[in-house]
């Protein structure tokens, strides 16, 4: 197939009307929370392990109050940045909740998530380690395809980080303290809950720092343009390289 | 070329939008319709809440082993008021507890009453609306045991409670809660904390333990109970000091 002369392909299908809803509905849903969970952070930015903790506890984490360019609202507000946090949790928790079921449905989490055999060979992981620190991304039909790391990260994202995004915010209320009472003793406490929702959130943004320049190296303007209407223009092949 | 443009376009278009966006929020919650579907989260919390914990669900209880080492106040500190310290000078002998409005028989308990009746002990996580935590030990009557002795009429639907520090304007705490909460078996009027009488700090000589819920809920200071069919006429209507004040929600279970 690398002789033969390869067809330029042409636009493709690539995102479903699921995950592109889903997608920009979540980044904005995320966004906010994240602004209006650093004015709710303000309030008490002290962290700690365990079931309590309070001033005069030992806190692994104590910062300085998160500026107004971070927070939601833009000044210090408690109950209207918790206001904006408990109604967007609702909207992200129902969302993902309805994106997991309706990807489940549609085999998009079978087809395109899940790991084929052989991927996970350490061989086949070094190399796209590899070749993703040199920059070279899948051309032609292999840019259809999420690469092991691609995968790694979206199922970690979306089976991983954002679940426990609503179960530590769960097990910090003591209403759902009463509901559910094992959910905080299983996180370690609500204190405990607390610094994983925050250290969560990082690693969110930290995925986002890193998603954010794998789109912009990979060709911004096509990738956009996927996720918001679905059609996608697959890289043409590289020139060949010069012999070595 | 080009795309090294359409990148930094990209990226400065971003950070902008974010900005922008963050200020477009801001400029919308002024917005009374939006504010009012913003804070109507409120109401979907609690109805999630309330279908998942089933009436009776306890919050959780822990061993006496198990407390904060120093059980932090917070909001008053001290009433400070002439009345209260006068109160405070004679240890609350002449304080007296009030419950009335939709009741059958208004009460008026001194605090050896509130002792003789029977009493619930529980060590349980207290959950500021700020984000820290403290456990301590409780011991108090049970609010249904007051209500039940004051007969309280079917008319009523909130219990309010009004506290003796003034918070500015001559304007005193009080909170209020529901008959779920009301009647819930850790719904004590506390008088003591970690087997000591409760402290100034934490709101002697009663103060509301209503476990399924934050801080703010838990009114210190505590004077008057009164029942109410609705809470339109109390305060700024909103239920609550804080709710009134600074919009916080009424219910607090989260």
């Amino acid at each position: 197939m690398d002789d033969s002369k390869p067809a330029l392909p042409g636009p493709v299908r690539r995102h479903r009307v699921s995950t592109r809803l889903w997608h920009w509905t979540n980044a904005l849903c995320v966004y906010l929370l994240l602004a209006s969970g650093l004015g709710i952070f303000n309030a008490h930015p002290r962290l700690y392990w365990g079931e309590y903790g309070a001033n005069f506890d030992h806190a692994w984490l104590t910062l300085q109050r998160f500026g107004g360019a971070w927070t939601l609202p833009g000044h210090y507000d408690l109950a209207m940045s918790r206001r904006w946090h408990l109604s967007l949790a609702l909207v992200f928790g129902v969302t993902l909740l309805v994106y997991l079921l309706w990807s489940l449905a549609n085999r998009h989490v079978g087809r395109d998530l899940a790991f084929r055999r052989g991927e996970l060979a350490p061989r086949h992981v070094w190399r796209e380690i590899r070749d993703h620190a040199r920059l070279r991304f899948p051309t032609g039909m292999a840019a259809l395809r999420y690469n092991v790391l691609q995968k790694a990260s979206y199922i970690g994202v979306i089976f991983i980080l954002l679940p426990l995004m609503i179960l530590t915010g769960l097990a910090m209320s003591p209403g759902m303290d009463a509901a559910w009472p094992w959910l905080t003793g299983l996180l370690g406490g609500r204190q405990s809950a607390r610094s994983i929702h925050f250290i969560t959130a990082w690693l969110l943004v930290a995925f986002f720092v890193v998603h954010i320049v794998m789109v912009l190296l990979a060709g911004p303007l096509s990738g956009m343009r996927a996720m918001v209407t679905g059609w996608y223009r697959p890289p043409p092949p590289r020139d060949r390289e010069p012999a070595a | 070329m080009t795309s090294a443009l359409s990148r930094r376009a990209l990226v400065g278009g971003l950070a902008a939008g974010a900005m922008g966006l963050l200020t477009g929020c801001d400029r919308l919650a002024r917005d009374e319709r939006f504010r009012r579907a913003l804070f109507s989260a409120e109401n979907m919390h609690k109805w999630l809440q309330r279908s998942l914990q089933g009436r009776e669900a306890l919050a959780r209880e822990f061993r006496p082993d198990q407390r904060s080492p120093i059980f932090r106040g917070n909001g008053t500190l001290n009433p400070n008021t002439d009345g209260y310290k006068a109160l405070w000078r004679e240890e609350f002998r002449t304080w007296r507890l009030r419950v009335d409005g939709l009741v059958a028989r208004p009460l008026s308990l001194s605090l050896a009453q509130l002792h003789a009746m029977p009493q619930r002990v529980q060590t349980t996580r207290h959950d500021c609306v700020e984000g820290w935590s403290a456990i301590g030990t409780w011991r108090g009557v049970p609010l249904r045991t007051v209500l039940d002795a004051a007969a309280l009429s079917t008319r009523a639907r909130y219990l309010v409670f009004h506290c003796m520090d003034d918070m500015g304007g001559g304007r005193d705490y009080y909170e209020s809660i529901d008959l779920v909460d009301a009647f819930h078996p850790q719904t004590i009027l506390a008088h003591s904390l970690n087997d000591a009488p409760l402290p100034v700090t934490n709101g002697a000589p009663l103060r509301l333990r209503v476990e399924r819920q934050l801080g703010y809920k838990q009114a210190k200071y505590l004077a008057r109970i009164e029942a109410v069919a609705d809470l339109a006429q109390i305060g700024g209507g909103k239920g609550g000091f804080w709710e009134d004040v600074a919009g916080y929600e009424w219910y607090a279970g989260i």
